[in-house]
């Protein structure tokens, strides 16, 4: 279980002190995906820094497992560095070392037999799909691959913790999705516990089973997953559902019911989903705000619709919707 | 043309050439390459330190420490290098027993070049991408690991042709030491150009000495781009 406890951190910069995190406190239970989601300099990323004490708090404490990271001295804390591992936006592979090399190297670090490091480094490079690509350089290999090959290196130690700071934000949807599945392959797999970093609403919704948002160096608002995208309270969790700024209640009306629908790569281009909707059930629904891409003949983002007709027609748009793999949908409420 | 050929100075030239050369190309090679040597032996660990111990990222050094560092550094690289030779005469008699004669060369070249070094040395480690080295944190890595396992072999590329740059330049000290007593192609250059005016002789040691820097030039490039791993054609 990982500890948050009233943690500041604050940055003291020639231009005057910055307040990164202010007062967070956060429980993480053992096994769980969490999400930490939040716009650009949110706190995000000197929030999951904390946690391994790459950045030490200023106020504070992290306690994992009943230890006070914060007492740690440096050789307890690099030890304990090895059940907390880290995956990052920019992979951070090394240039210098192949795969096998790459995975082998916090093994290195702890000292492992070379035979036995090289042994693990290449079942969990098979784990990740890159069997084949032991002698490859980071430099001949794709993003996704090389987020591949550091999901492998972060594994290596047999983590009880994987940290995961925005890393699929370098990568195209596609990518995102397989790196997306892999994590929680592994996470069902090993049973560790994962904190995913990240300012895509698709990527929390996707794998992850509580989520906190952080707006501006504070906890805005924490839950499951399914709660908070579906009733928003705070302002910032209303800013991630309704991206362009659409405001449900001023269109909203006594029998108009929201959905959100996310497209995490369904065959949607083929297919007009609205049309087929209001052919095959007879539901119309209105397109409030979209934003979605489609890549290849895959669609990706979001869509919020409004549905008239009451509670039923609400209930069988959704289960029609929910029927279409790849796709998403939860009806908004309003809590205002 | 054949009368130049057969000129007393072409003869002359020809027969130093055959003489004196070899042993002067031998000793030029053998200076530079044993003074690069030491100059990184104590350049590479500075320049480490520059970089490592900067706002105490990967050891924890006083700060007044590398101030101190870097004002010595600055302070021999401002100092011209005939001037140098003959300021640490007693230095040099003092590891080597006398101040002419090629080995006592060695001691001048290597004071001159390892801040020069460390500074090169320096310039490679900064080149690495900081989030790498952070990343290696993360896994637990200690201070000296990162050094070991991280900064130099990352950088490796780089901190060979920065050693191409260093022993080109020593190689061109070198052959200024001819002027204080040492020996090799520069000794030759100055004895029979300057003082003889046996200006052939001193472009025969002129063009050995461009060919020595084309050959240390071309093993370093090769040698960089071989050892990089981060080129995306490679066999
Ligand atoms: N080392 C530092 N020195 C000074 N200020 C910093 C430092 N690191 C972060 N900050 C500041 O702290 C705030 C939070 O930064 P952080 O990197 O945690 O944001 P983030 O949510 O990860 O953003 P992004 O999505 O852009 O990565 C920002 O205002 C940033 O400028
Ligand atoms: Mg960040």
């Amino acid at each position: 279980m990982i500890e948050i406890k009233n943690l500041t951190k604050t940055f003291n910069t020639a231009g005057g002190s910055v307040e990164a995190l202010k007062n967070i406190s956060l429980t993480i239970e053992d096994g769980d995906i969490y999400g930490i989601i939040g716009m650009s300099g949110a706190g995000k990323s000197t929030l999951v820094r904390s946690i391994n004490m790459l950045e030490r708090p200023t106020e504070g404490k992290i306690i994992i497992d009943g230890r006070d990271m914060g007492s740690l001295s440096e050789s307890e804390l690099r030890k304990e560095r090895q059940n907390i591992t880290m995956i990052f936006q920019g992979f951070n592979l090394l240039m210098q070392r192949n795969c096998l090399k790459n995975v082998c190297f916090p093994l290195e670090l702890a000292g492992v037999k070379k035979s036995e490091a090289e042994k693990r480094a290449k079942e969990l490079l098979e784990l990740v799909g890159l069997g084949e690509k032991l002698k490859a350089y980071p430099a001949q290999l794709s993003g996704g691959q090389q987020q591949r090959v550091a999901i492998a290196r972060a594994l290596a130690t047999h983590p009880k913790i994987l940290l995961c700071d925005e890393a699929t934000s370098a990568l195209d949807p596609q990518t995102t999705q397989s790196i997306l599945s892999l994590i929680r392959d592994i996470h069902d797999r090993l049973g560790i516990t994962v904190i995913v970093i990240t300012h895509q609403m698709s990527v929390v919704e996707q794998i992850c089973t509580k989520v906190a948002i952080l707006d501006n160096g504070s906890v805005a608002e924490v839950g499951a997953v399914s709660d908070v995208f579906s009733a928003p309270k705070s302002k910032a969790a209303r800013a991630l559902v309704y991206p362009d700024g659409f405001e449900q209640s001023a269109v909203s009306s006594e029998n108009e019911s929201v959905i959100r629908v996310v497209f995490n790569g369904a065959n949607a281009t083929k297919t007009p989903l609205i049309a087929k909707m209001a052919i095959e059930k007879g539901i119309t629904a209105s397109i409030l705000s979209a934003s979605t891409k489609s890549i290849g003949d895959k669609a990706y983002g979001n869509m919020l619709l409004g549905i008239t007709g009451g509670k039923e027609q609400l209930d069988s748009a959704l289960k029609y919707l929910r029927e279409i793999p790849d796709i998403f949908a939860q009806e908004v409420t309003d809590n205002e | 043309m054949s009368d130049f050929f057969a000129s007393e100075s072409f003869i002359k030239a020809m027969d130093i050439l055959k003489t004196e050369f070899p042993l002067a190309i031998w000793e030029t090679v053998y200076v530079t390459v044993l003074s690069t040597f030491f100059a990184i032996i104590i350049g590479l660990p500075l320049g480490v330190l520059l970089v490592a111990g900067e706002d105490g990222k990967i050891i924890k050094i006083p700060k007044s420490v590398l101030h101190v560092l870097n004002v010595i550094i600055n302070l021999l690289r401002s100092v011209p290098f005939l001037i140098l030779m003959i300021m640490v005469f007693p230095l040099t008699r003092l590891i080597v027993g006398t101040v002419v004669g090629t080995p006592a060369t060695i001691v001048p070249l290597v004071i001159a070049a390892f801040p020069f070094v460390a500074r090169l040395i320096e310039g490679s480690l900064r080149e690495i991408n900081p989030n790498i080295i952070e990343t290696a944190q993360s896994m637990g890595a200690s201070p000296v690991q990162i050094i070991v396992k991280v900064m130099l072999p990352e950088s490796v590329p780089s901190l060979i042709s920065n050693a191409t740059i260093a022993i080109t330049t020593i190689l061109g000290y070198s052959a200024m030491s001819g002027i204080i007593g040492g020996g090799g192609l520069g000794k030759i250059a100055i004895n029979y150009g300057y003082y003889r005016y046996q200006y052939l002789v001193m472009f025969f040691a002129v063009v050995f000495l461009i060919l020595l820097v084309q050959i240390f030039q071309s093993i370093g490039t090769y040698l960089s781009v071989k050892c990089d791993k981060r080129l995306k054609n490679r066999k």
